[in-house]
């Protein structure tokens, strides 16, 4: 177990990076709270699903935008909603991304809505691709503690 | 784990359901729940969660629900819950927008939460259902009842705890309405104060005529019987209202069409021109509070006011048209129309509250009637009722109801004293007119405020009622009534006066607001006397009073009518002819009300002169009171009075009604020899009322 404890700071740290960085922010501390025994893979399991309705929303962002005649109130509903759940765990960028998007949508504003998906999806690949790094570690870590 | 064995560990394992359309988001919060060691189930449609629930009710005791959801709006799902299950829901949104905050609590939502949800928030929405289950009587668990405390009185008990349970909360609204009934009076104030104890007071909400539509609307669509609270604020959706508002309305409107209803009857045994006017008015009112369906009313009431007898009241003077109107009318169960509801919801409401207050029953009574008669437009009758109520000496006396009352009643008994109950129409209706909104403060609205309202004299009792703000509505659907000729009784409807010409009525229309809910009620009234048959709006609100009227002079003066009235006066004079004996005095004090609408005042005044005329069974002239046409004289003058003051108000305000009164009025000036004799209204001392 000695040789996790490496791999466990690591861990620790790279989390406390995201956190910096503000990739992450205080709601995923409450997912991570919400896993326990009971409930040993609940933070990947919501981030997975967290992954799986973004892409599907960003999909769906994407060919709203490419429309000839752009349905606002749809745009906005989707952006509405990738806030929603990523607010929920925590992802703050984009979050925060999508917030100026929906400003955007309310402008009607396609130059900047198309920026701004842009821009969500720039912050949400990248936080994906942290968190994803992040369970990779913990499977380890788990792994390795047999 | 039992039923049992959650309750005692209440709050863990209570039951939730959550509802949310984004999966990551449902199921953080599952985990965020079951965190708290509550049971949950969950869904992302609101479809699936509304089966579920209504499976079985029993099996949740709290909702979480997201707003924005594809399959349904979150609002929605709100709003049929806790219609058909009533158990609190909590609503969920990434928006924190205070629009939809409002749109929330106005919906019945017991909490809003913004994403993402934190733990420590969730941890506490176990109070939501303590909460609910302590107001609700029906609760085993401890309810609370007691917590609340005497101090709500039992009207802020009845009201909150109406609000919670639904039939649960019925009965011991009910309860508590018999129980303070004597409390009537002070239930007002009380109602609303003591509406919620637990809470801090909460502002007086003024029950203003368009509201108290919405109210009696409710109402009806629930079946007054199965009217909560909570459901009625639901269906009202009206921003910033609370269920303790709605439920101490709700408790004074039962209380009102008690009183209609017993004014009634004793506006039938009255005969007396007083009683007349109260009971009209309180019919009214009573027809207008629980717009029974406003179709119901205006037949059930007319019929029962021909029944009563009152009709034949009504040819007493001039008040009697009014009076029986609502005795009739007062039969009418508070069924409110839905039309009358809106309208009429506020007059009822007052004169529900009015009739305790007021001595005089009659006239509410008779305005009841009235209410009763525009079914749809009952509303507007209402109003007119409600004058009549207010006119009522009683009225005024009835201190439960807002300031208004009592200005409508001032305002009939400024009304020319000939009129007697016919003035208090007036007044009623001037005051209505004025202030309808204003009801509480406002004196007597008297015809003055007719001008726009002319029905002010109808409509100002009721108005007085209901927070005269409503009754301004309430007015102005009742002047729509008078319009009715062309349409079901406006007077539910904010009378804008526009068509009133047709109606006499239309008063309401002009600008009252009142004119809603007064023209109903005078439409109501006459209207419910047959005038039922004919439909017209008109009929109903003149049926009030002009089927009072009608009957007797109706015929004449509603010939001048027609012409001019348009449909109005046909309608007053349809209806009225067959009320003729009792209607007449309907009629008269329709067309009294009718004036008040209109500021064609001739022409109410024709109707006011032909129902005076018939009213005294002299002839029609009455109706024709037209502007000059005092000769309404008491018992017409009552009639003509509020036709006159109709006028005066009329003229005033109603720019349109002008128009359209114009014509009618020259005829009934043409006609005035009905109305020299009988109408002698004491030259509307409900022009001097507005």
């Amino acid at each position: 177990m000695d040789g996790m404890v490496p791999l466990q700071k690591q861990i620790l740290d790279y989390t406390a990076s995201l956190f910096q960085e503000g990739y992450l922010d205080d709601q995923f501390n409450q997912l991570q709270e919400l896993q326990d025994e009971s409930n040993p893979d609940f933070v990947v399991e919501v981030v997975t699903l967290f992954f799986e309705d973004a892409d599907r929303l960003l999909n769906e962002l994407s060919k709203a935008l490419v429309q000839e005649s752009i349905d606002f109130r749809r745009l906005d509903a989707h952006v509405h909603q990738l806030k929603g759940s990523s607010s929920s765990i925590g992802a703050q960028r984009v979050q925060r991304v999508c917030i100026s998007f929906r400003n955007c949508c309310q402008e009607q504003n396609i130059e900047g809505c198309l920026k701004s998906l842009q821009q969500v999806k720039h912050e949400y690949s990248l936080v994906k691709t942290k968190l994803e790094t992040l369970f990779q570690m913990e499977e380890q870590l788990v792994a390795g503690r047999g | 784990m039992t039923v049992e064995d959650q309750i005692d560990r209440f709050p863990v394992g209570m039951r939730v359901l959550a509802v949310d359309d984004d999966p990551t988001c449902l199921k953080v919060l599952e985990n965020l729940l079951r965190k708290c060691q509550y049971h949950v189930t969950t869904t992302n449609q609101a479809i699936e969660a509304l089966r579920m629930l209504r499976e079985n009710r029993n099996k949740f005791d709290l909702v979480i629900s997201d707003v924005n959801m594809p399959d349904m709006d979150g609002f929605k799902l709100l709003e049929l819950v806790g219609l058909e299950m009533d158990l609190p829901v909590i609503m969920l949104s990434g928006h924190s927008d205070t629009k939809l905050v409002m749109k929330g609590v106005t919906h019945g939502a017991v909490d809003y939460l913004l994403k993402p949800v934190r733990i420590e928030e969730l941890k506490n929405i176990w109070q939501h259902v303590v909460r609910k289950k302590n107001f609700d009587p029906r609760d085993q668990n401890k309810a609370s009842n007691d917590k609340r405390g005497p101090n709500n009185a039992e009207e802020g008990n009845q009201s909150i705890m109406s609000d919670d349970g639904g039939d649960q909360n019925k009965n011991l609204g009910k309860k508590r309405k018999d129980q303070t009934e004597e409390e009537e009076d002070d239930g007002e104030g009380n109602g609303e104060d003591n509406d919620d104890p637990s809470s801090q007071k909460k502002p007086r909400v003024v029950w203003s005529v368009e509201l108290h539509r919405k109210f009696v609307a409710a109402v009806n669509q629930l079946g007054l019987d199965k009217a909560v609270p909570k459901k009625i604020l639901d269906l009202m959706n009206v921003e910033g209202l609370t269920r303790e508002n709605v439920a101490s309305h709700l408790q004074k409107y039962r209380l009102y069409l008690k009183k209609a209803t017993q004014q009634a009857s004793m506006v039938a045994a009255l005969g007396s021109t007083d009683s007349y006017l109260r009971m009209g008015s309180i019919d009214g009112y009573a027809e207008f509070c629980t717009p029974t369906g406003s179709g119901r009313i205006s037949s059930n009431a007319l019929q029962s006011y021909a029944s009563s007898g009152i009709f034949g009241r009504l040819n007493s003077p001039a008040s009697l048209s009014m009076r029986s109107i609502s005795s009739s009318t007062l039969i009418q169960p508070p069924v409110q129309p839905p039309n009358l509801n809106s309208t009429l919801s506020p007059l009822g409401n007052i004169q529900a509250s009015i009739f305790p207050a007021n001595q005089t029953p009659g006239l509410l009574h008779g305005i009841p009637t009235s209410i009763e008669l525009n079914q749809s437009k009952q509303n507007c009758t209402t109003g007119i009722t409600q004058v009549n109520q207010v006119s009522c000496s009683g009225f005024t006396a009835a201190s439960g109801f807002r300031d208004s009352r009592h200005t409508v009643g001032t305002a009939s008994n400024s009304l020319p004293s000939a009129a007697s109950s016919n003035s208090l129409m007036l007044q009623g209706n001037s005051q209505q007119t004025h202030n309808l909104g204003a009801f509480r403060n406002q004196p007597p609205v008297r015809p003055a405020s007719f001008g726009t309202d002319s029905f002010d004299v109808g409509i100002c009792g009721p108005s007085n009622m209901l927070d005269y703000n409503r009754c301004n509505e309430n007015w102005q659907n009742a002047a729509q009534l008078s319009k009715f000729p062309a349409h079901p009784l406006p007077l539910c409807e904010p009378f804008n006066n526009d068509p009133l010409p047709s109606t006499g009525i239309s008063v309401t229309n002009t600008n009252t607001h009142i004119g809603h809910s007064p023209v109903d009620y005078s439409s109501r009234v006459a209207i419910s006397i047959p005038l039922e048959d004919t439909g017209n709006e008109l009929q109903r609100q003149e049926g009030l009073i002009g089927n009072i009227l009608q009957s007797s002079s109706y015929t004449t003066p509603s010939q001048r009518w027609e012409e001019h009235k348009l449909e109005y006066s046909q309608n007053l004079s349809r209806p009225f002819n067959s009320v003729n004996s009792e209607v007449s005095l309907s009629r008269v004090t329709s067309s009294l009300g009718h004036n008040v609408n209109q500021k064609n005042a001739t022409c109410s005044n024709s109707v006011d002169a032909s129902f005076v005329a018939q009213l005294s069974g002299a002839p029609p002239s009455i109706t024709r009171c037209t502007n000059d046409d005092t000769t309404l004289k008491s018992n017409d003058a009552y009639i003509l009075e509020q036709m006159k003051s109709q006028d005066g108000f009329i003229q005033n305000n109603f720019g349109t009604l002008d128009d359209i009164m114009v014509p009618i009025v020259k005829r009934e000036q043409n006609e005035s020899t009905f109305l020299d004799g009988e109408m002698g209204f004491e030259a509307y001392p409900v022009g001097s009322c507005i």
